[in-house]
């Protein structure tokens, strides 16, 4: 073949790799920055307004900014997303626990695995609505047995100390089930000669659990982590069933506090909601440059 | 949810041809009529479509589309349908929640229906409620009294009688709290219950034209007459007169306490009637009471919300609009809807009848004979949204822990310089 035909050749060649990509990521694309990118951007302009969604918005700098800081209602958000994003993370050694546990055969244990992961199927209203019903003062199950052993009553939701963790427990459970299935995913790629190897070394317990499975699990670890600090920074459907964002504000968090503000009936303060929402946006970036970067070196390592 | 009524209407029209035929003649319309209603729940979305029926068979060559919103979603979503694609009639309420789309100018100003005669003679009592900077933005088509709804049968038990004074009440709700129950059930998770009782104490210790100042941001909340409606409220709720963790609890889900007896009372609009009936309490073990006074030198007012239709200013068929207006108020249609098996709630037509009803009889002589202090639409009505909000959760705030007081105080007032 002469040296003509194959440039000929390469060429199209070039072209396609280089384009087949691009066309098939273009619908993508397209919606991604029609939906997400443009919106964004579009919630940071707006937050420099005063607009109340009719007529005609009104700039006013960074004067929502300034609110923010002075506003107790965003302070006490503030304060609960960071207990939500703490204490969530409390899913990701419970979910590895139950996987440890599960991960066995014996008759039935699928069926114990589906129940298990029970909670994470059904819908966050409904985790919420049998959460509320468990705390339920009057009626409920766990004052029922607090009564039942001697001790007093508590109203978990309608106490604004209490809140927070009756719903961020709530939301532990289908988090829970989420990170016990990432992990038995794992478990299952866990390499049995290294466990073997192990085995013949002595390594038992707590010890083969750290040195030789742990690292093994650090693509499902990375995962577990990642849904769950995303999860608890967007907590809105439980808070919105179980309390409302009450008693008097004291369960509410970033994004339901932007709700209310902008969408909600007593809201309509677009620019300040956007506001919330930018600030909002400010601290899952920070966790997001961090997982993207995670990821990209992870990618681009020798495998 | 787009239900399509052409095909209904069309059916309807058939069968009562020859009935309206020589009506239809005259003054039939022609065109399109678009209604969006946030009637959703069973017995309004019943009256809605049924206006539309009798609307329709008036009208033949008219098209009514009408689609149903659920009443919460409604709440924002008339955002965005009124200042785009606006249909031709939407519900919405009165007083101050009009504001943001009369300033917005995205609702009619339909003064010139309110000077016709009909309006004139009949409807002067809902006015002004429907009145912003002097002209009128929407008719009413229902509303309904507040009041205290009482277990009769505890009463008699107890020996007590519907008291009139705060005397007889803290006397009365002294001897209930003493025979193991709560005075009073309420559930405020959703807040606006307490923004209910609030009105009430306030309209009694302050009377109609402070709520009105108090609503429009004229009055701070530090005020020491606003002090003073909170001193009266904490009487009651010192007493023990409200049942405990009302704060976890809907309207709904308070129910249970008075139906079981667990508390003898409650105050609360005349919709909870119908829940309270299915619950089992028949008509003897249930009445209603005018919420007492409290000073005696205040005129006595009441809170009675009103329930309204609006045409949007980008609407296209407004003259068809306004003819459904006409119709809606009309006092034959407004005996009908109001009805017990229909809202069961109170007519704005001064023209039609009161179903036989109890609570209706007793709601109906209560505004237009003992309410001379004036009728206000409701703490969240009368509020600017956002104030109303904010103040709602002062007020639950206040009924668990009253030491707040202070606190709550300050910060309403500080909302309230924001927000005005």
């Amino acid at each position: 073949m002469s040296a003509t035909t194959q440039h000929i050749k390469a060429k199209p060649l070039w072209n396609k790799q280089k384009l087949m990509p691009w066309l098939f990521l273009m619908p993508g694309i397209l919606f991604f920055a029609i939906y997400v990118i443009f919106p964004i951007f579009q919630s940071f302009n707006i937050s420099f307004y005063k607009w109340s969604g009719l007529g005609e918005p009104k700039y006013i700098g960074l004067k929502n900014y300034v609110k923010l800081f002075g506003d107790r209602a965003f302070e006490i958000s503030l304060w609960n997303n960071l207990k939500w994003l703490v204490l969530y993370l409390l899913a990701i050694p419970t979910g590895l626990a139950i996987a440890l546990f599960l991960n066995q055969t014996v008759t039935g244990i699928r069926l114990y695995k589906s129940l298990f992961f029970f909670p994470f199927v059904i819908s966050q209203v409904v985790v919420g609505l049998v959460f509320t019903w468990f705390y339920d003062p009057t009626f409920g199950l766990l004052n029922t047995i607090l009564t039942s052993l001697g001790f007093a009553p508590l109203n978990v939701l309608g106490d604004p100390t209490l809140v927070t963790y009756g719903i961020i427990l709530a939301g532990l459970w289908p988090q829970t089930a989420y990170c016990m299935i990432l992990y038995l995913t794992g478990l299952n790629t866990v390499d049995p000669d290294q466990v073997e190897a192990a085995r013949l070394d002595g390594a038992k317990g707590l010890r083969m659990l750290w040195y030789i499975i742990l690292p093994q699990l650090r693509p499902a670890t990375f995962i577990a982590f990642v849904v769950t600090v995303i999860g608890a920074l967007r907590s809105f459907d439980l808070v919105s069933i179980m309390t409302n964002g009450g008693p008097f504000g004291s369960s509410r968090v970033l994004s339901f506090y932007m709700f209310e503000k902008a969408l909600s009936e007593y809201g309509f303060r677009m620019g300040y909601g956007a506001a919330i929402a930018v600030v909002l946006f400010a601290i899952m970036m920070v966790f997001i440059v961090y997982f993207l970067r995670a990821m990209y070196k992870q990618e681009s390592e020798p495998r | 949810m787009l239900f399509n009524f052409k095909k209904t209407v069309v059916a309807a029209t058939t069968s009562t041809l020859l009935a309206t035929g020589a009506f239809a003649g005259s003054h039939a319309l022609s065109g399109d009529l678009v209604i969006f209603s946030d009637m959703s729940n069973p017995a309004p979305r019943a009256v809605m479509e049924g206006m539309i029926d009798r609307f329709g068979a008036m009208h033949p060559n008219l098209n009514i589309d009408l689609t149903v919103i659920d009443r919460e979603n409604m709440k924002t979503q008339i955002l965005n349908f009124t200042s785009a694609n606006a249909p031709d009639l939407t519900n919405w309420y009165a007083a101050n929640r009009m504001i943001p789309f009369v300033d917005a100018g995205l609702f009619e100003d339909v003064s010139d229906l309110w000077a016709e005669d009909e309006f004139v003679n009949n409807l002067a009592s809902t006015k002004g409620a429907l009145t912003l900077d002097g002209k009128q933005w929407g008719i009413p088509y229902t509303y309904y009294q507040w009041g205290v709804y009482y277990r009769e049968d505890i009463f008699k038990e107890l020996g007590l009688t519907e008291p009139t004074t705060w005397a007889e009440e803290k006397a009365n709700c002294g001897k209930i709290v003493a025979s193991g129950r709560a005075c009073y059930t309420i559930g405020t998770k959703y807040l606006w219950t307490a923004g209910g009782w609030f009105d009430y104490v306030n309209l009694r210790t302050n009377g109609y034209d402070f709520h009105v100042q108090l609503a429009n941001g004229e009055i701070a909340w530090t005020d020491p007459r606003v002090r003073q409606t909170f001193a009266n409220w904490r009487e009651l709720i010192d007493m023990g007169a409200f049942v405990e963790n009302h704060q976890t609890y809907s309207w709904q889900e308070s129910l249970p306490f008075i139906v079981n007896g667990d508390a003898a009372a409650i105050l609360i609009g005349n919709f909870a009637v119908a829940p309270l009936r299915e619950a089992g309490l028949s008509d003897d073990k249930l009445d209603f009471y005018q919420f007492v006074s409290i000073n005696p030198d205040v005129a006595m007012a009441e809170d009675a919300p009103t329930d309204t239709f609006h045409i949007p200013s980008l609407a296209k068929n407004k003259e068809n609009a306004k003819e459904f207006m006409r119709f809606v108020v009309s006092a034959e249609n407004q005996t009908l809807i109001n009805a017990g098996n229909a809202l069961g709630q109170l007519p704005i037509n001064a023209q039609s009848a009161v179903d036989d009803d109890e609570f209706l009889n007793q709601g109906f002589a209560m505004l237009s004979t003992n309410s001379p202090g004036g009728v206000a639409q409701f703490f969240d009505r009368d509020f600017p949204a956002e104030m109303a909000g904010i103040g709602m959760e002062g007020l639950q705030e206040f009924m668990v822990f009253p030491d707040n007081l202070e606190d709550i105080l300050n910060r309403l007032e500080t909302a309230r310089a924001d927000i005005y």
